[in-house]
């Protein structure tokens, strides 16, 4: 399977609103309503991510407000790309 | 079984690890839950995993079930997968649907299509948060009613037209797999293209009056090797309810999780409440507890001492020492049950063979497999169209030997109506 094609770290994003997610003790499961695909976030950092990617003006910005490291910014942003590409998360137009 | 979404699971993963080792332990609430609204039924399938027919006078209320649906709601259960019995016969049917989904538990439900009309099917294709499922055993007229009874090709057919016609794409066309319709699967994968419909095939488990038709029904050998390459062919364009972990031992794994999802990610409420660690399961030996306990659904399914058993890690047994252990995890728990097998040993359908051994082993013994606990049966045969005041013929479905020992006076007997199947 081909992965994320890229991620623009930069944009700003937000949480699809037919997407319910429910944390769990390893992270959380994400269930989209309109697919009925079901996704999961594998740790708490992730999670406070794209918890909080509606209230910043980018995806960085969100990464590391949530103290995800520059080194580890290439790994989150694989993990969103592959949320955007199930549309569990999508772009959102900056007010 | 396995109980798991019907979509496979896709993660981002930012660490190492496998899905199926993070649910292994079990959730904080099911993704998924099977609830059987009735055990009433207009038909009587031979292979009825909750052995269907009468109503049990004990079934939840209306209310009762709408508290259900709020305990679904607060612990964030995505979806219900509702069947029965047939559910759309219970007066209260759409009522509770409608409920489920103002309170953000998303239904999916499986029918015969006795109560699709165009109406319904207007009304379905209406809403993002309810999908249906039609089940239908045979790609043929003769195929079908042998296994579901007379009528029940047509009645599955007009529900689904009904469904087309009303703009409801991508409605589910469920089918479990028999001897018999291995050989229709393109025709069935034909007939779902023609109705805008999705396939999705489920395993045949010897549950409830499954058990009584196992023998004749369970796919060969051959067929087994023959599903698991078409399903490989066919990817992620057919939905399974996962429920063929047990074929991923014949070479690669099938999309999805490969995993007994028991009371780990999945369980069943039966129509008087009662909570089992999965649908296959309807047995005293894997009863949880009740939603009319104090502590209700949420308590049974974070205290129940069978569910934190069922949540430890797998030893894997007898299947240990396999090879092949890593793909299957040793198949379906139900399978093993109700064939009288260990449930830590190999899979009555294992493809690599230690099933059938494991069967001889049992049938030499004296030792009966566990009969199902609860059985709704409709104590005649099942109500059919009559013509002209014809005497009814009843045809006796009397259980077939399943085991060369098996002519014995205490071997089961039973009767015949089907419910929702695969695992979720």
């Amino acid at each position: 399977m081909a992965g994320p094609v890229s991620f623009d770290l930069d944009r700003a994003w937000q949480v699809d609103p037919r997407v319910s997610m429910r944390p769990e003790p390893f992270g959380a499961l994400l269930y989209h309503f309109g697919t009925r695909r079901l996704s999961f976030l594998k740790n708490q950092t992730v999670l406070a991510v794209v918890r909080s990617l509606a209230d910043h003006p980018s995806a960085r910005s969100a990464c590391l407000a949530c103290g995800v490291s520059e080194a580890e910014l290439p790994a989150y942003a694989r993990a969103l790309g592959a949320l955007a590409d199930s549309t569990m998360i999508s772009e959102r137009e900056l007010a | 079984m396995t109980l798991a979404p019907d979509r496979a699971a896709s993660g981002p993963a930012t660490s190492p690890g496998k899905l199926t080792d993070l649910f292994q332990l079990g959730l904080d609430a099911p993704i998924c839950l099977t609830w059987e609204l009735t055990y009433a039924c207009n038909l009587s399938c031979v292979h009825c995993l909750s052995s269907s027919g009468r109503r049990d006078p004990r079934e939840l209320s209306t209310a009762e079930c709408k508290a259900v649906i709020d305990t679904l709601e607060r612990m964030q259960v995505f979806y219900v997968n509702i069947g029965g019995g047939e559910p759309t016969v219970r007066p209260d049917f759409w009522e509770l649907v409608d409920y489920a989904t103002a309170h953000h538990v998303g239904v999916k439900f499986s029918t015969n299509g006795v109560k699709l009309d165009a109406a319904a099917a207007v009304r379905l294709a209406a809403s993002d948060y309810v999908d249906v499922q039609i089940s239908l055993d045979g790609a043929t007229r003769e195929v079908n009613d042998a296994v579901r009874g007379p009528g029940s090709y047509d009645t599955a057919m007009r529900a689904m037209g009904n469904l087309r016609d009303a703009g409801f794409t991508g409605f589910k066309l469920s089918v479990v797999m028999t001897r018999q319709n291995i050989p229709q699967i393109d025709a069935f994968k034909a007939i779902a293209d023609e109705y805008g419909a999705q396939l999705r095939l489920t395993r045949l488990r010897p549950s409830g009056r499954g058990a009584d038709v196992w023998d004749e029904l369970h796919p060969l050998p051959s067929q087994q090797k023959e599903l698991y390459d078409w399903l490989v062919a066919h990817g992620e364009q057919v939905l399974t309810g996962d429920s063929f972990f047990h074929l991923s031992a014949f070479g690669g794994a099938l999309p999805g999780l490969n995993l007994c999802g028991a009371g780990r990610v999945v369980c069943l409420i039966d129509p008087v409440g009662d909570v089992y660690a999965c649908p296959f399961a309807i047995h005293e030996n894997f009863l949880a507890g009740n939603v009319r306990d104090a502590g209700g659904f949420e308590g049974v399914w974070k205290t129940s001492a069978l569910f934190a058993d069922l949540r430890k890690p797998d030893t894997g047994g007898a299947c240990k020492s396999c090879g092949f252990y890593d793909s299957c995890r040793g198949g379906c728990m139900a399978a093993k049950f109700f064939t009288g097998l260990p449930l830590d040993g190999p899979d009555p359908e294992c493809v690599q063979g230690y099933g059938e051994a494991a069967l001889a082993s049992v049938s030499s013994s004296s030792v009966a497999a566990p009969r199902p606990s609860v059985d709704h049966s409709h104590r005649t045969a099942p109500s059919r169209p009559r013509a002209g005041g014809a005497v009814p013929v009843t045809i006796a479905r009397r259980r077939p030997p399943s085991h060369d020992c098996d002519e014995s006076p205490l071997a089961g007997f039973t009767a015949g109506a089907e419910s929702a199947s695969g695992c979720c």
